[in-house]
């Protein structure tokens, strides 16, 4: 059933409005991250009017500009989207009460250009999560990529500029490359951009062709870091902490994804998928990407490239559970983006604390910190368990569903790759949270063979303190984590809508 | 079969599992909130005080000698996959709930002043550990089974990290959650696995121990799942060869953390809540297997135990031995191979930990459990002796004792089915006895040869409260095990049938 309503397209223009008074008011630092924070909670609570709508089983559609009949910058939403849509607002929110307490422990430079670009990313992804079309989808999903350039290498560090253009490659390198063609291909092929529950092809297209063009959709969304079009993300951690939040969890990786299932989905449909066995296929490039970004994890030292890796780790996982193609494998894959988001976000919020209390940003150095930043490790432990899937967490949820999934759908290989991914995110987050409670500091400094790093290092004597601003958020998304491992059964039902 | 559930509103009026399995959790994070340590002890014994008395009023309104599911509770909770939260006892899980209530209680009164590093802590994964144990004990949902299952590692990794006695307690503890971890993933998926034969036999997931028991399962399924679970429930049972990380948990750990792993026999707990009447085909088909794996357990854990200088070690093994004891009772397959197998767990939760307690206090005092530091003690702590004496005699079985009857009716079930396994297992037993007699007459008669050993102190009263109060359940149960064979007698009768008769589906009926 659809149904005409503007709010979609408000909750992208809320966005907008946020980002010009963000500007407009750079003068009064805390007005401005008052309009922030208003733009974020006004965005979450537009996205929320739509849930009954949608729970009714209605599609919400506003056209915003129609080129041609067939082309349209035009927004709908679907239960898909709404839980993309309710996942990018909602954790906007803590994002930006977060950067507010970050941002101004460190005295950052152009936080108005940060506070801005943060918005309009927002607005963007937005955009992506209710596009109606393949053509609105693509254009939303570029400009993700160029809003979330100046965020990523917003210390303007030489390291900085080297991880933007990386990143910058390879998005804009795999979507000019295989995205656009794919996109052209497909309305050359179905005569339309929009998107429908069982597919967009004709009996007839090729099969070749078809198969070509989905490898060319796979290979184009970079953003969901699959192997091997994973670099960037691991690079991009130079970014100050909210943004890796808003890459790992809020926004950009997670478009990715969406935009993978979308194709999935509503481009070419459950029966073509399985017809043309790219089922298959796929499942064998997202298990060697998550054997593979496991493995690697275990051997860094880099406490947000553990979590990177950790990241594409449970990308894949959204991936391979909608590629399952039974009913409880999808629900879990689809699923994931919601309990990935909210743990690792969480997981991104701790790690900031800790650099702001410590400077501290690798592994080894992390002794001893469990006693001295309590809070923060107890909330880091839940997020582990939960990205591990230990009960009674979010990710058990994930894991539980992938693997009845797989079980359902015959496929016991891919129960012994997620088992096999369970113990070595299990090891890589063990070895984090041993240093972190029963490390002892003494130790570490005797291995500190490096004097060439005394720059770089803490303020000596520095107090250590975890401020409200930091474990505000920090503690709602712990909090989360459990609530969405015992009560999951709303987003699940939500996730059931959006799958055939 | 025919399977009737009591609803507990009915019953007693209020949901008293949930209760029995929130009160700690709720306890264990509201300990947190107590500034001074002492008063912390204080409401912590408040709490595991009124935890006991909880269950102690549930075993009164038990309804004995039925096979009825009772305090049932049942919600939805996540139906897309058929999961939902569904409570119950029945004569074979009743008792372990104010089992686990008990130990967790004497455990606290034992550490009162034992564990002064981070009490409050210590207190609240204590309180965790026993929320997740009775959730075990009274879960009818597979899933929300698993949940309670695998809430066990992290406050157990704590326990025996932070608060182990020996050095090696980092060790111990991730040898612990490795095994554990290894054991409940083959266990996951054998649970996935009856959700989906559910599945396709009418379309609709389930995990709900009453609803899969009213599905057949083919016998090649079964005999898959049924090595699954097997493993999974071995590992912690633990059943023989799987059985490494007891030594180490218990020589590396504290008495308490000891005290809940080998006083509450889970695994073998697993096998027969779930195992067997799920898959009696293949618990039939296999039986030869686990009950070999049994008697070598039996025999192998006496051995090892039998030249054993520390008592806490030969504790560790004599406890596989008793853990291959029940496997070998359930695996008989018969009534009273069941019923020994559930009244050797109960005793085993007051002999076995009784033993690890008196452990503890010698530790306490001597620093060590080595036969070398002691000789003679009883002549010094003639208290600590005879109760000692008295909680040994139960776990060798002696008539009189709660270890007799278990002991007796496994036996009597084993050489019902099996009349060599039974002489062999019957050898166990044997050596068992010998092996306590052995360790009491060196450590406790003789000549004293320490100094040190004149010095010891005898019972103080919270210590002597748990040994008596021990001591008294130990006598009364062994003098009187009628009240408890009762409240057993119902449900195992009702799944030696079904191991009878094979997976002929289950009727479900609702008492009104």
């Amino acid at each position: 059933m659809q149904t005409e309503s503007v709010t979609p397209f408000l909750a992208m223009v809320v966005a907008l409005v946020g980002a010009a008074l963000i500007v407009l008011t750079r003068q009064h630092p805390n007005l401005r991250e008052a309009c922030s924070l208003a733009a974020s909670v006004l965005q979450f609570l537009l996205v929320l009017t739509m849930v009954p709508a949608v729970l009714d089983g209605q599609t919400l559609h506003f056209t915003v500009l129609a080129f041609l009949p067939q082309v349209a910058i035009a927004f709908r939403v679907d239960a898909l989207g709404l839980l993309f849509g309710i996942t990018a607002s909602f954790l906007w929110i803590l994002t930006t009460i977060y950067s507010i307490g970050y941002m101004r422990l460190l005295r950052e430079h152009s936080q108005t250009r940060y506070y801005a670009f943060f918005a309009l990313v927002l607005a963007a992804t937005v955009g992506v999560a209710f596009s109606a079309n393949l053509i609105t989808l693509y254009i939303f999903y570029e400009l993700l990529t160029f809003l979330a350039y100046p965020l990523i290498t917003h210390s303007g560090s030489s390291e900085a500029l080297a991880a933007g253009k990386k990143y910058l490659s390879y998005q804009l390198g795999t979507s000019f490359i295989f995205l656009l063609p794919a996109v052209i291909v497909t309305y050359t092929l179905s005569g339309t951009f929009d998107f429908q529950p069982n597919g967009v092809f004709p009996a007839s297209a090729n099969a070749t062709v078809l198969v070509v063009v989905y490898g060319f959709f796979l290979a184009g969304s970079a953003k969901a870091a699959l192997m091997p079009f994973h670099a960037w993300l691991p690079a991009a951690m130079v970014a100050p902490t909210p943004v890796s939040a808003l890459l790992h969890a809020v926004a950009v990786v997670n478009a990715g994804v969406f935009l993978i299932l979308r194709v999935i989905l509503d481009v070419f449909g459950v029966d073509l998928l399985r017809q043309l066995h790219l089922d298959v296929a796929t499942t064998i490039v997202v298990c060697v990407t998550i054997l593979l970004a496991g493995l690697h994890a275990l051997r860094l030292d880099s406490l947000k490239g553990v979590l990177a890796y950790s990241t594409i780790t449970q990308l894949a996982y959204m991936i391979l559970g909608v590629v399952l193609l039974s009913p409880t494998g999808m629900i879990g894959g689809v699923l994931n983006l919601l309990n990935h988001a909210e743990s690792k976000i969480l997981l991104f919020f701790c790690v900031g604390s800790i650099y702001l209390a410590t400077r501290k940003t690798k592994i080894s150095e992390l002794a001893g910190i469990g006693r001295q930043m309590p809070w923060t490790m107890a909330a880091f432990s839940i997020g582990a368990l939960s990205i591990v899937g230990i009960p009674p967490t979010a990710g058990f949820i994930t894991k539980w569903f992938l693997i009845t999934g797989s079980i359902e759908a015959d496929k016991f290989a891919i129960v012994f790759v997620l088992m096999i991914s369970t113990l070595l995110s299990a090891a890589y987050y063990f070895r984090i949270l041993r240093t972190a409670f029963f490390g002892s500091p003494l130790q570490s400094e005797g291995d500190d063979e490096a004097p060439h790093l005394a720059e770089s290092s803490a303020p000596p004597q520095r107090q250590i303190r975890e401020s409200p601003l930091i474990i505000g958020p920090i503690l709602v998304c712990a909090g989360l984590s459990v609530i969405l491992g015992i009560f999951p059964s709303f987003f699940i039902d939500l996730v059931q809508l959006a799958l055939p | 079969m025919t399977l009737t559930e009591v609803p507990a509103a009915q019953q007693i009026g209020f949901p008293i599992l949930s209760v029995l399995i929130f009160l700690p959790l709720a306890f264990a994070v509201f300990l947190n909130l107590i500034e001074d340590d002492n008063v912390a002890r204080r409401a912590a014994f408040v709490g595991g005080a009124l935890e006991l008395l909880l269950a102690i009023v549930m075993v009164l309104n038990f309804i004995p000698g039925v096979s009825d599911i009772q305090f049932v509770e049942r919600a939805d909770w996540i139906p897309a996959a058929g999961v939902g939260y569904h409570l119950g006892v029945d004569g074979i899980s009743v008792l372990f709930i104010p089992l686990s209530a008990f130990l967790t209680l004497m455990v606290m009164l034992t550490s009162w002043s034992s564990i002064r590093f981070r009490s409050k802590p210590y207190l609240s994964a204590l309180f965790v550990l026993q929320a997740a144990t009775i959730g075990i004990f009274a879960s009818l949902d597979l899933f929300l089974f698993f949940v309670f299952w695998e809430l066990i590692l992290v406050p157990s990794y704590l326990l025996i990290r932070l608060w182990g006695i020996g050095t090696q307690r980092g060790y111990a503890a991730l040898k612990y959650v490795m095994y554990m971890l290894a054991g409940s993933t083959p266990l996951l998926v054998g649970i996935v696995l009856l959700g989906i034969n559910h599945q396709n036999a009418t379309g609709a997931l389930s995990f709900d121990l009453v609803t899969l028991l009213t599905v057949p399962v083919a016998p090649e399924l079964q005999t898959v799942i049924f090595f699954l679970l097997a493993f999974g429930f071995a590992v912690k049972a633990p059943l023989f060869p799987f059985h490494t990380w007891v030594p180490t948990a218990l020589m590396e750990g504290p008495v308490g953390m000891s005290v809940m792993l080998v006083g509450l026999k889970l695994g073998v707990y697993g096998l027969l809540r779930f195992v067997m009447p799920l898959l009696p085909e293949a618990a039939s088909q296999w039986a030869w297997l686990m009950v070999g794996l049994g008697v070598i357990a039996v025999v192998y854990g006496a051995l090892i135990a039998l030249v054993q200088p520390n008592l806490r070690r030969l504790l560790a093994f004599a406890s596989i031995g008793h853990a291959g004891l029940a496997v070998l009772g359930l695996f008989a397959l018969n009534v009273q191979g069941i019923q020994g197998a559930v009244m050797l767990m109960l005793n085993l939760g007051l002999a076995t930990t009784g033993l690890l307690f008196m452990a503890g206090f010698l530790h306490a005092r001597t620093g060590s459990s080595e036969l070398t530091a002691l000789g003679g003690v009883g002549r010094h702590v003639p208290l600590m002796a005879t109760f000692f004496f008295i909680i040994g005699l139960a776990f060798i079985g002696v008539p009189g004792t709660s270890g007799f009857p278990g002991e007796f009716l496994i036996l009597l079930g084993a050489f019902d089915a099996n009349w060599t396994v039974a002489t062999v297992a019957v050898l166990g037993v044997i050596l068992n006895a010998a092996l306590f007699l052995r360790y009491f007459e060196r450590a406790f008669l003789g000549p004293v040869t320490r100094d040190a050993v004149r010095k010891l102190q005898d019972l103080r009263p919270r210590e002597a409260i748990v040994a008596v109060t021990l001591v008294f359940l130990v006598l009364a149960i062994g003098l009187f095990p009628y009240p408890i064979l009762s409240m057993t007698q119902g449900s195992v009768q009702a799944l030696a049938e079904r191991l009878e008769q094979g997976s002929a589906p289950a009727v479900v009926q609702h008492a009104d």
